[in-house]
């Protein structure tokens, strides 16, 4: 496969290549780097509301069910004008997407079916029928497979020039029908009852894929193309829960992968563009998959993690609590053996989890390895002993459970009780005094008091 | 053997060994996942060659496996724990390891005996000729060897399981309750479509696999309401489609994979059409019949 690098080797450069590319003073090298930045930005802003109406493979299929549309295009015409190549691709594309919905609308085979039989019988289709050309002698067929792939550096002046065009052309699509696109995106049947035609909005949004599936061939080829589309906006959608932001972002990553799609096959003498465009946006994906705050993998566990020991650290607590109790006594120390008895962790964590809460002031050792809590963590005790006991009661009282059946639940929902809540229980169980056991339920001790 | 024969051989043996795994993946909705795995066996593939220096099946198969099971387990893996919705993570998981598949092959572009186009077309027009050799004697296409033994292979592997792969397709709450391992029956069905893909793959390329993967028994699909004939009818489509895209590619002289994808999508959109049971015109008839007669 020729690439830019092999092309572009020639220019007379001074400066290494690493650098030299960042001068941009080659006409070339700006012609594919605005290409390849300008096609990850239109597909990104697209796969957008592919991937929110769960479509995200569409364009994958539709990437494939553009090539019958190149190739009859040539076929007629005899040339590779970009705008003829583009409308035949556009064209295949959209019979392909009216068969994927027809398929999965009149028959009863199954819609991903439907999209994997449109995407492999069209492509065997365009195999064919390049074959076809390929053997008839057409010497202008030349580069035509390059469609399968993509060449980037192949790309000419009139070919960068239309896809900038019909690139414009998408955002302004975009930027304009916003607000219809994001309501049928998120909530279809609510478009439709304040009067959208969701079957338009639809048709829209499906030539809008079409479209940068078409324009997205020649750099990328048909068999990548599915990546742009996704990939970018999967990526986005870690990052934020709000559609504009996540346009943007997406549209940045794409042409991000663009950017470094063509550093790579500038460097590399054989490397070609559209695989690393798609390598550059995976790796985008990547970070984005463990780092994204929120909704990122790190931030997930480290959310489970500080959820985990906060429980541990109320449990010893309580248990603390319970205990002295027991002997009418706060200030009665009990040993980790002890505490075990109550609670099953292992003596690892319990012994840091103490530490924790000694360092915090809530707990205090006064014998070595004996422990009582400090009056802050008596306060606290009583609190989460005063939650696990009024649900209890609301437990046995209005739901009308066994009262030995009611332990394990209020050992959970006491680490999650809102002040709101609890005023709330208070209210409708008419302040209870004893939980089902017959046991007293410590006083708010500072009404509305968060502790 | 003329070498016609030994190409209808070839192209229907694939058909078969692919037909027979696709009714499951179909019957389960993962007939994307069947276009998934064509992709992603590709740096399996180019490594093991890169290893080996050979076309030699085992490695390959190795190769091509792991990266299969290696998709299934990954796509899995970002839904579940990066929660992704499915068919994004389908999506970013197999364009990946297929662009690095491409990568692998333009940069050992002069050791590698595999190029980007033939990953597409499979070159099935000159298997004929790519014979296996014991010694001195000549034991046929090699081709037919690798598929011969995937076919017979996918063949066992859907009698013995055919119980469970039956439920765990069906009804996979039902087949947890009977104790059958759901998860492992999943990703031995991802396995052997690996295996079959990776054999399938050198005659017809990547993405006709998925053609015949899903195409025969989406038809059959439509022909039928029992597995077992859903399985014979779809090996046959298979085969009738591997006899006319032969036939179609020698007429306009053209990629003879490409053929049979065409022609198994013809006789997908005649069932469509046709079919007594499932077909659009049968099912018209039956409305206006309904309408007309008062109940």
């Amino acid at each position: 496969m020729n690439t830019a690098g092999a092309i572009l080797a020639s220019a007379p450069a001074a400066l290494p290549p690493w650098l030299d590319f960042f001068t941009f003073r080659d006409t070339n090298i700006r012609l594919i780097f605005a290409g390849c930045v300008l096609l990850g930005l239109t597909s990104g802003v697209i796969g957008c509301f592919a991937l929110l109406r769960k479509r995200a493979l569409l364009g994958d299929a539709l990437a494939h069910s553009a090539l019958p549309g190149v190739c009859v295009a040539f076929i007629l015409t005899g040339t590779k004008n970009p705008v003829v190549i583009l409308a035949g691709a556009t064209i295949s594309c959209w019979i392909g997407a009216i068969t994927i919905d027809l398929i999965s609308r009149y028959t009863r085979v199954k819609s991903e079916s439907a999209l994997g039989m449109v995407l492999s019988v069209f492509f065997g289709l365009g195999i064919l029928l390049l074959t076809y050309i390929q053997k008839s002698g057409n010497a202008a067929q030349a580069g035509l497979d390059k469609f399968l792939f993509g060449q980037a550096s192949s790309m000419l002046d009139r070919d960068v020039w239309t896809l900038a065009i019909a690139g414009l052309l998408m955002l302004a699509a975009v930027a304009l029908a916003y607000k219809e696109f994001k309501l049928v995106s998120f909530d279809p049947g609510f478009a439709f009852s304040i009067g959208l035609s969701t079957r338009v909005i639809e048709t829209a949004l499906a030539t809008l894929t079409v479209l940068a599936v078409a324009i997205g061939l020649q750099a990328v080829g048909v068999v990548l193309m599915a990546a742009m589309l996704v990939t970018p906006a999967a990526s986005a959608r870690y990052w934020t829960d709000n559609l504009g932001k996540m346009i943007i972002l997406s549209g940045a990553f794409g042409a991000i992968a663009g950017a470094i799609g063509t550093y790579i096959s500038y460097l590399g003498p054989r490397m070609p563009t559209g695989p690393w465009m798609v390598v550059a946006a995976t790796v985008v994906f990547t970070v984005s998959l463990l780092f994204a705050p929120r909704r990122g993998m790190l931030a997930h566990m480290l959310q489970l993690r500080r959820i985990r020991r906060k429980t541990t650290e109320e449990n010893i607590i309580r248990t603390l609590y319970v205990l002295g109790e027991r002997h009418n006594d706060m200030t009665k120390t009990s040993s980790i053996a002890t505490l075990l008895e109550f609670r099953s962790m292992n003596t690892m964590t319990a012994e840091r989890t103490l530490d924790r809460l000694i360092a915090r002031g809530l707990v205090q050792e006064p014998a070595e390895g004996m422990f009582a809590l400090t009056p802050e963590g008596v306060a606290r005790g009583a609190r989460l002993t005063r939650l696990h006991r009024l649900w209890e009661v609301y437990l046995t009282r209005k739901l009308e459970l066994a009262p030995d059946h009611v332990h394990d639940d209020a050992e959970e929902i006491e680490h999650i009780i809102t002040p709101e809540l609890e005023a709330r229980l208070v209210a409708s169980l008419n302040d209870p005094g004893e939980d089902p056991h017959a046991q007293r339920i410590p006083p708010a001790l500072e009404p509305g008091r968060a502790i | 053997m003329s070498n016609d024969l030994w190409i209808i051989l070839i192209g229907s043996l694939a058909s078969a060994a692919c037909a027979l795994v696709g009714c499951f993946l179909v019957l389960r909705k993962q007939a994307m996942m069947g276009d998934a795995i064509s992709h992603s066996v590709l740096p399996g593939i180019v490594i093991a060659f890169l290893i080996t220096q050979s076309r030699a099946p085992i490695p390959m198969l190795i190769g091509a496996g792991t990266l299969g099971i290696l998709t299934a387990f990954a796509t899995n893996a970002l839904e579940r724990h990066g929660r992704l919705q499915p068919d994004a993570s389908i999506g970013v998981t197999f364009t990946w390891l297929f662009a690095v598949g491409v990568i692998l092959i333009s940069a050992f572009a002069g050791h590698v005996d595999l190029d980007a186009e033939c990953v597409l077309y499979g070159e099935i027009a000159s298997s004929p000729w790519d014979v296996w050799l014991i010694g001195d004697t000549d034991m046929g296409p090699r081709a037919v060897w690798i598929l011969g033994a995937i076919t017979i292979a996918n063949l066992i592997f859907v009698t013995l399981g055919y119980k469970q792969l039956k439920l765990t397709s069906f009804d996979p709450e039902m087949a947890a309750a009977l104790g059958i391992n759901v998860t492992l029956w999943h990703y031995l069905l991802m396995g052997f479509v690996s295996f079959t893909t990776v054999g399938a793959f050198e005659s017809v390329g990547a993405i006709l696999v998925v053609a015949m993967l899903i195409v025969p028994p989406n038809t059959a699909y439509l022909l039928t309401d029992r597995l077992s004939r859903m399985l014979i009818y779809s090996v046959i489509i298979g085969i009738l489609s591997a006899i006319g895209g032969y036939w179609l590619a020698w007429l306009i002289d053209g990629s003879i994979a490409g053929a049979i994808a065409t022609v198994s999508g013809a006789l997908f959109l005649f069932a469509a059409l046709f079919s007594p049971t499932h077909g659009v015109i049968a099912g018209y008839i039956a409305r206006r019949h309904a309408l007309i007669t008062p109940d």
